[in-house]
């Protein structure tokens, strides 16, 4: 087990003022790639303070900060990473607080190099502030060092909002709710509120502690979770609106995985990535017999894909007690893998054989089970309209790859069940859920808004927070008239 | 928190629970089904929703004790609370007048078929219903079976109770007699279902089953119940589980059920193991196992 205590061990130098250090970005620990592969740690240490000071330091406290542009949230990064620098961890902790709520998980899954550390002015010469970091550290550091406050929220206003799904889109517009003072109801379809955090990311990438914290702070500001709730079945829209909820909020995610279509999917030892990492992150699987799910032994996996997901699952099957080899299966180059950097990174330090410009065409089995699958070279041709070069099959290039199991992660769907039951929700070609007014995120429906990846497709966790954040204010606004009107 | 109401051992391996499921007893239809996580180490399993009691609060729901989870569940004590029940998931079975109406039921198919043939019967349908189990004693809800159809016919494999052979030969009979089929429905193993849709496809008799693949959340995010229909791959959780007997691939839903034999073997034993003595479902399951 990694020693994570030094954190609080080391003694902190805080100078009066902290002068700026030019060296290159500060690395965080990591656990050994021969160690982590087996284990299910996290795999970055994370920074000690000594080294969180350092880094922080290195921000030049632009006047237009262009990282900040770079956050869907808008956290104010030169702010806190002066705080930072002068070792003011807590009061850091607070200002990133004050408009990203969940700052230990986006520190760790935010794609920094898309968004906050790409417009980094001092990585147009040198490598950008490491600003996830430290956003990660503070976050860390508060969890660890500051006793749970009561957290002030305004007096309650009687109203009653219902929050349909509990993965970041869902939980970041309860959280804002009830701050302002709204009685707020979280439903969730399944045993364990978190989404995508909970039934998707797996620990090594954020343990479920943290997560596990962060859903104790919606507790306290006494926020309900209604777990095994899938709404669309046990209530509709209608019945919530008759139970008396002044509004509604619907954040259920893109969860339906997407399958190739090729023959052979059928087989046993075929996952879609979802069913795989659920079986793991949310029922154990990797415990069992002392949890009750089955994950059938493999020793040798195929994954397809190149996003998140695909990496997720190629490292969580490299990390089970029977696995001998991970292969994975992208169609295009390394450069156009969609994953975060650091992700991809830390799969080839492990051992993921990964093949590039490569597409499955069929799955083979014997005796119903996985036996291999049959892939052509792909190479890349024009860019096609997502920008990137569209990749194009070689020609009588089949490959056999020898494998027992394989896992797709293709991206995944909107999942109907919540449109089904209401007719007046507008949905896209793909179910989307349209917005009628995306300022304040408004259905097509009145007092029901939505956001996160039901309306955008799979995204990001802190887009779907922040349009949780969008839609909270929205709500706010629309319950507060109604409420005028009445009166 | 799901408080066991009830609880009964009707034959051998079956129990009937009656759950305090409020929220779900006032939705669920027939056809569909609720899926339970018994503890905080437990797996989610899917069982069909036998009796919804809106007025109650009630479930009653007919549980085969089959492997592991299935049997912690059959010593379970009335007053007892099981983690979580989620639902009611599925597509309800459609209810109209179709005019004469077979269903057929096998093992816990039975549980299954019940609600469905009430709710047809009371639309004006003349419904047969054909039991089949293995041996007398394994007949459940025969009583319940009659006063929910207009005829019941027990079928036993080795004859000890109603007419001996299988439900399919009763199902013959009846085409035979040139009884007026405008549907069947079917529930039970698949191998069952299997056999009436066979049976019935060279008659054109629209046949509907009900599938019951491996499911894990059942709301259409893992695809772990995936069955091919009519060549293309549906999620029996979302989709169904109700599906047309005749356009199903049953090979690749008996193939896919292999899935986790070891491992399902592997926890039963562990299970026996820890129990021993102190149990008496696992006598039972090694006389009927
Ligand atoms: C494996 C994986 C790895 C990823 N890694 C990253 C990453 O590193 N960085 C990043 O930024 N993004 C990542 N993503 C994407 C990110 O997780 C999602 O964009 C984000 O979680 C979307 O949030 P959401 O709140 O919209 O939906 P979700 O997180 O999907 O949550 C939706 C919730 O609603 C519930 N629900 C659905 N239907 C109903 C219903 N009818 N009634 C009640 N509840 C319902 C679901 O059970 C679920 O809990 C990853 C995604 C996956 C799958
Ligand atoms: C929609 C649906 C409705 C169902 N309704 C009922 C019901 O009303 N009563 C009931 O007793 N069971 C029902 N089942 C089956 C039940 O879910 C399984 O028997 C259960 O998962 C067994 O769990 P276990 O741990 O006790 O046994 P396991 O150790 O998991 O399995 C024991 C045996 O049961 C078989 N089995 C495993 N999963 C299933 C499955 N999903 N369906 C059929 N056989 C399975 C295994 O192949 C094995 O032979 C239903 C299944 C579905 C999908
Ligand atoms: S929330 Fe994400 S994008 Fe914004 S500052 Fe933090 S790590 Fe960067
Ligand atoms: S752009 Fe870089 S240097 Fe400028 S304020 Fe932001 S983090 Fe600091
Ligand atoms: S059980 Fe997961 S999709 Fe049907």
């Amino acid at each position: 087990m990694p020693d994570r205590g030094n954190i609080s061990n080391i003694r902190l130098k805080m100078k009066k003022d902290t002068q700026r250090h030019k060296g290159p970005r500060t690395q965080a620990p990591e656990q050994n790639p021969e160690e982590r592969r087996k284990n299910f740690q996290e795999v970055s240490l994370g920074y000690t303070p000594a080294m969180a000071q350092l880094e922080a330091s290195r921000c030049i406290q632009c006047k237009k900060p262009k990282c900040v542009i770079g956050c869907p949230v808008r956290v104010a990064i030169p702010d806190f990473l002066k705080q930072v620098a002068k070792g003011d961890f807590l009061g850091a902790a607070r200002t990133v607080k004050n408009s990203n709520a969940l700052p230990a998980v986006t520190g760790r899954v935010c794609p920094q190099e898309d968004q906050c550390e790409k417009h980094c002015v001092i990585g147009i010469k040198g490598e950008p502030l490491a600003i996830g970091k430290l956003e990660r550290f503070v976050a860390d550091y508060e969890r660890l060092h500051q006793k749970a406050e009561t957290i002030e929220t305004a007096p309650p206003t009687g109203k009653r909002i219902a929050i349909i799904g509990a993965g970041p889109a869902g939980l970041t517009a309860a959280a804002d709710l009830a701050k302002l003072g709204h009685e707020v109801v979280i439903f969730e379809a399944l045993h364990k509120p978190g989404g995508v955090l909970f039934y998707g990311i797996p620990e090594f990438r954020l343990p479920k502690e943290i997560l596990e914290a962060e859903l104790d702070y919606l507790k306290r500001l006494g926020i309900e979770i209604q777990v095994n709730y899938v709404i669309g079945k046990i209530k509709t829209l209608d019945e919530l609106q008759e139970d008396g909820f002044d509004a509604i909020f619907i954040g259920t995610g893109a969860g339906l995985p997407y399958f190739l279509d090729i023959p052979g999917e059928n087989l046993n030892g075929v996952y879609s990535a979802n069913e795989f990492l659920t079986r793991i992150n949310l029922m154990h699987a990797w415990e069992f017999p002392v949890f009750d799910t089955p994950l059938h032994h493999h020793k040798t996996f195929v994954v397809i894909g190149g996003g998140n997901t695909a990496l997720d699952a190629a490292r969580t099957a490299l990390r089970l007690p029977t696995t001998e080899k991970v292969m994975l299966v992208y169609r295009r180059s390394r450069e156009e893998l969609p994953a975060r950097l650091e992700e991809i990174k830390h799969a080839e330090e492990e051992g993921i054989e990964f093949h590039y410009l490569a597409s499955p065409l069929e799955i083979k089995g014997t005796n119903g089970w996985v036996s291999e699958i049959v892939c052509q070279k792909m190479e890349l041709g024009e860019p096609d309209t997502s920008g990137r070069k569209h990749p194009q099959p070689v020609e009588n290039s089949a490959f056999p790859l020898k494998t027992d199991a394989v896992i797709i992660a293709l991206g995944s769907g909107v999942n109907p069940l919540i449109a089904k039951s209401a007719s007046d929700l507008q949905t896209d070609s793909h179910g989307h859920i349209e917005l009628a007014d995306p300022d304040i995120n408004l259905t097509s429906r009145p007092g029901v808004f939505a956001g996160g990846d039901i309306v955008t497709g799979a995204a990001t966790v802190i887009s779907a927070m922040g349009a949780g954040k969008k839609a909270a204010q929205g709500i706010h606004h629309y319950v507060m008239k109604v409420k005028k009107t009445l009166i | 928190m799901f408080k066991i109401l009830d609880k009964k051992h009707l034959a051998p391996q079956v129990f009937r629970y009656l759950l305090d499921a409020p929220d779900i007893a006032k939705k669920a239809l027939p056809g569909q089904f609720v899926i339970i996580r018994l503890d905080e180490t437990g797996e989610r399993i899917p069982i069909t929703i036998s009796t919804a009691d809106p007025t109650h609060g009630t479930l009653t729901l007919y549980v085969q004790a089959t492997g592991k989870t299935s049997m912690e569940m059959s010593r379970m004590k009335i007053g007892d609370f099981i983690l979580d029940v989620v639902g009611p998931l599925g597509n309800p079975s459609p209810i109209d007048l179709f005019g004469t109406v077979v269903l057929v039921g096998g093992g816990f198919g039975i549980a299954a078929i019940h609600p469905i043939a009430h709710a047809l019967t009371q639309a004006g349908n003349k419904t047969i219903s054909i039991l089949g189990a293995r041996t007398k004693e394994l007949v459940i809800l025969e009583e319940e079976m009659s006063k929910a159809s207009t005829i019941v016919q027990v079928v036993t494999d080795d004859g000890t109770y109603g007419a001996k052979g299988l439900v399919t030969d009763t199902l013959q009979e009846l085409i035979e007699k040139k009884e007026p089929i405008d549907r069947v429905i079917a529930i039970g193993p698949i191998v069952m279902m299997k056999a009436v849709a066979d049976l019935t496809r060279p008659y054109g008799i629209s046949t509907v089953v009900s599938l019951n693949p491996i499911m894990i959340d059942g709301t259409g995010m893992c695809g772990a119940c995936r069955v091919t229909v009519n060549g293309e791959m549906k999620f029996a959780c979302v989709d169904g589980p109700e599906f047309d007997g005749h356009a199903v691939d049953f090979e690749g839903l008996l193939n896919r059920m292999k899935t986790y034999l070891p491992e399902e073997a592997e926890a039963k034993e562990k299970y026996l193991k820890e129990t021993e003595g102190k149990c008496r479902i696992a006598e039972i399951s090694q006389i009927y196992g």
